[in-house]
């Protein structure tokens, strides 16, 4: 492969792999606050290395000074296969063959894959004018060498997140690169996608390419990874051996505290029935869906994306109707013409795309919580009481610990866990006698999750019947009383945790 | 006493920044223009406000719901023709007053008509609010001059004048008018659900729509509500000009988005405050009425209008700016 411009050194490469990147001392401060002090980062020659630590750790920071963006407090050393360099730029470390592809891909929705892949490289070349037959050749000459089949001539929206990923990726290897940084690459594909994505980073890494991943999947790091560095609070916390860490481990040296596995399931069929689902079916969505769910029970559901769970949830939640089957509250028939009665019902609902649909992101914390009870706030003359907003938001902010600068800040200031924190209060001022949580942890740093599931349990003690949607097992298995597995939308298999192992639960899943 | 203050001041940055402009316009055409600092320019500024700054105002609430409606000024023609049309079905100039009521209510009808076809046609059909109200647009002005064949409806009872043109204590009843629509425009956005929703809606629909606010009744609304104060500046021509012009007020329509803007309004949404789109307004009748004293060509006037606001953006994105670099 001649045109690949780094085999020479690769070829000089002794039986200890040399570094491909080093750097010491790395400082950053940003408006008085130190985001990054005095880290030490390096990547071996076609190594997959992980970078983890929670969001505000300083991840994103040390990628961007590593790829030009920021400059480095004055005292940094960084070496680029031995060499050292000064004054790096964006346009510089692209030259040097370090590629970041970031969560948002920065890919063209319009433009076919292929140019999508290959535009860069046929920029700024003569004669001026586009060879798109060429675009082709080189996007098809790189999809093989990944070995993905892709459709080059289609345009990108046509293709799902987990192809545009691979897109995102060929086109770093257009460019020529080295080193290629993926942030949070796995947020949003399945399972079995990412079981495909890793077969494209080990392909980078028999190239000699590597591969430094941001996650915060502990399961996915561990797997995939050679080492593992960890930042907590802009420090460094320590260069692991992926081999010698646990999950448990790992959490740890993130959050810097102990986190303790428990199952909590317990048998909670003497409650009363809350729920009752009989023969649910959508065309095309999901078909003979039956359960029940008591008061003060967890209920799990799980299984793989597009298993029709979120579907399920839709319908409960008044968004979609059914086309047979019967929804049972509280013993009551339900007809749910819109969410709207389903809130009125007692039905709340929290959206796993906390962005487009939990909250309204640009408004203020207060306004997102006071949004789904404002016939409770109104006072003189049929119009809203500032103080009852006030009274109402305070209240919920003390109760669920949600850490804010001032109410009237936009929701979109606050890290992830407070946001869901947010979201649980808007639904639970709605008093609601099921609540429905669809993948109430995406987007969540670790120590946030034990926060939001202490809360769950808490609810679910205090009566309240929920059903919890999610593909992380674990959480499930640690949280929920049973577990229910979708596929394909109907529902295969029940599971207890504790009676059946965590192993067999997720081979059933991914099988 | 202190936190109170403070609490006052906090987000009213924008206005405060406005004032403070609205002084030295004030400042800069006393000085430079003698006849200006005279209770005539304010009186004839008072006369001239009311007419763009109720059309701002049905411009207003459809651009915080994340839309826009650009058949504001041919909804008050067509309303306007509608009250025409009434009077003279009541003898014209003879008409009574009661005849003369019969028509405005029938100009507020076709006003809430107008605007509520396309509240409905983008709540329930998701088409662009750009789009629906061009179409509207084109429909009531072809309407309008095929109508009146382009020419001008007039023949009212005298009393209609004193609406246009007379004084409550000195003040000009235009003015109050305009104050009382700015004052339920202010409560119904600050304080109402109504009001709640169209900021949400504007922000995100979607997650608006999840929250279980009825977000196509609030569009409606939105829609219902922009028309209906289009006809009461429909009105308001009609008793000031003693006649009906389809294509009257015309020019005013891309000034009101412009007055939105220069008052804070989010051009996508969401955000903005119906005191700080009136106070825009009366700077930029303002600088109007002091270039017009200082014996600009209007049309010059106009054109300085635009700059003046492309200096405002820049000014924003400055002042913007040096805030987020400012620690804390």
């Amino acid at each position: 492969m001649p045109t690949w411009g780094f085999e020479a050194v690769r070829g000089g490469a002794t039986d200890a792999a040399p570094r491909i990147l080093a750097v010491e001392h790395v400082s950053k401060v940003f408006g008085g606050v130190q985001a990054l002090v005095d880290v030490d980062f390096d990547v071996l020659e076609g190594e997959v290395h992980c970078l983890a630590g929670e969001n505000g750790c300083g991840k994103s920071t040390l990628i961007k000074i590593v790829s030009g963006v920021h400059a480095p407090e004055p005292g940094a050393v960084l070496r680029f296969a031995g060499e050292r360099v000064e004054g790096l730029t964006p346009v510089t470390a692209r030259r040097l063959g370090i590629q970041v592809i970031w969560q948002d891909l920065a890919l063209f929705p319009e433009m076919t894959v292929a140019e999508n892949i290959a535009f860069e490289a046929n920029l700024g070349g003569r004669p001026r004018w586009v060879d798109y037959g060429a675009m082709r050749r080189t996007a098809a000459q790189v999809l093989e060498r990944l070995g993905v089949t892709l459709p080059t001539g289609r345009p990108l929206r046509e293709l799902g997140i987990a192809q545009r990923q691979v897109v995102a990726i060929a086109r770093a290897l257009v460019a020529e690169a080295r080193l290629v940084f993926m942030d949070e690459p796995t947020a949003s594909l399945t399972q079995a996608e990412t079981r495909a994505l890793f077969e494209v980073v080990h392909r980078l890494k028999a190239d000699g390419i590597a591969t430094v991943f941001v996650s915060h999947r502990l399961a996915e790091v561990l797997e995939i990874a050679e080492r593992v560095t960890v930042l907590r609070d802009g420090r460094m916390v320590g260069v692991y051996p992926a081999a010698e860490l646990t999950q448990n481990r790992l959490a740890e040296l993130m959050t810097g505290e102990a986190h303790e596995a428990v199952v909590r399931a317990q048998d909670r069929s003497a409650g009363r029935v809350v729920l009752e689902v009989e023969g649910l079916a959508r065309a095309g969505e999901y078909e003979d869906v039956s359960f029940s769910l008591h008061a003060g029970e967890i209920l799990g559901i799980t299984g793989l994306l597009g298993a029709g769970r979120t579907e399920v949830a839709a319908t409960l939640f008044g968004l979609t109707s059914p086309d047979r089957g019967d929804i049972r509250l509280d013993g009551r028939e339900l007809r749910l013409g819109s969410n709207r009665d389903a809130i009125r019902s007692g039905i709340a609902y929290v959206s796993e795309d906390r962005l487009s649909l939990g909250l309204v992101q640009p408004q203020s914390i207060s306004r997102n919580i006071a949004i789904t009870v404002l016939d409770r706030l109104l006072g003189l003359l049929g119009l809203l009481d500032p103080e009852k907003e006030r009274r109402l938001v305070a209240g919920w902010v003390d109760r669920l610990k949600i850490r804010i600068g001032r109410p009237e800040d936009a929701v979109a200031t606050l890290s992830g866990g407070n946001q869901q924190r947010v979201v649980l209060a808007k639904w639970l001022a709605t008093e609601p006698r099921l609540l429905i949580l669809d993948s109430p942890t995406v987007g969540v740093d670790i120590g946030a999750r034990a926060g939001i599931f202490q809360i769950v349990r808490e609810l679910a003690a205090s009566g309240l019947a929920i059903l919890m949607i999610s593909d992380e097992i674990p959480e499930l298995y640690h949280n929920a009383d049973r577990i229910l597995h979708m596929r394909a939308g109907r529902l295969i298999g029940e599971f207890q945790p504790g009676e059946a192992p965590i192993e067999a639960i997720e081979a059933a899943v991914h099988a | 006493m202190r936190a109170a203050f403070t609490r006052l001041l906090r987000g009213q940055g924008e206005i405060l920044g406005l004032l403070v402009f609205f002084a030295v316009v004030l400042v800069f055409f006393g000085l430079t223009t003698p006849r200006f600092l005279a209770a005539g320019t304010f009186q004839s500024i008072a006369f001239q406000l009311p007419e763009l700054g109720l059309l701002t105002l049905a411009m207003l609430l459809p651009i915080l719901s994340g839309g826009l409606n650009l058949a504001i000024t041919f909804t008050a023609n067509i309303a306007g023709l509608a009250m025409a049309w009434v009077i003279q079905l009541g003898g014209g100039p003879e008409a009574g007053l009661m005849m003369v009521l019969l028509g405005t209510a029938a100009a507020l009808a076709v006003g809430a008509l107008a605007g509520g076809v396309m509240g409905v046609v983008v709540a329930f059909v998701g088409a662009h609010p750009i789009l629906v109200s061009l179409a509207m647009m084109i429909f009531l002005r072809g309407l309008g001059e095929f109508l009146t064949r382009g020419g001008d409806i007039s023949g009212f009872p005298p009393f209609i004048a004193t609406i246009g043109h007379g004084t409550v204590f000195g003040i000009p009843l235009p003015l109050l008018i305009l104050l009382v629509a700015a004052l339920l425009w202010q409560v119904l956005l600050g304080r109402s659900r109504f009001g709640f929703s169209t900021y949400m809606a504007g922000s995100n629909l979607e997650a608006t729509r999840y929250s279980g606010i009825d977000t196509r009744r609030v569009l409606v609304l939105v829609y219902v509500l922009s028309g209906v104060m289009s006809a009461v500046a429909g009105i308001l021509m009609l008793t000031r000009f003693n006649s009906v012009r389809v294509g009257h007020g015309e020019a005013y329509l891309l000034i009101t988005v412009l007055a939105c803007f220069l008052g804070g309004v989010d051009p996508f949404g969401g955000f903005g405050r119906t005191a700080a789109v009136v106070l825009a307004l009366v700077i930029l009748q303002t600088i109007a009425s002091g270039l017009n004293l200082m014996g600009a060509h209007q049309h010059l006037a106009t054109a300085l209008w635009g700059v003046f606001l492309i200096a405002v953006m820049v000014g924003r994105w400055v002042w913007q700016r040096w805030s987020w670099r400012a620690p804390g």
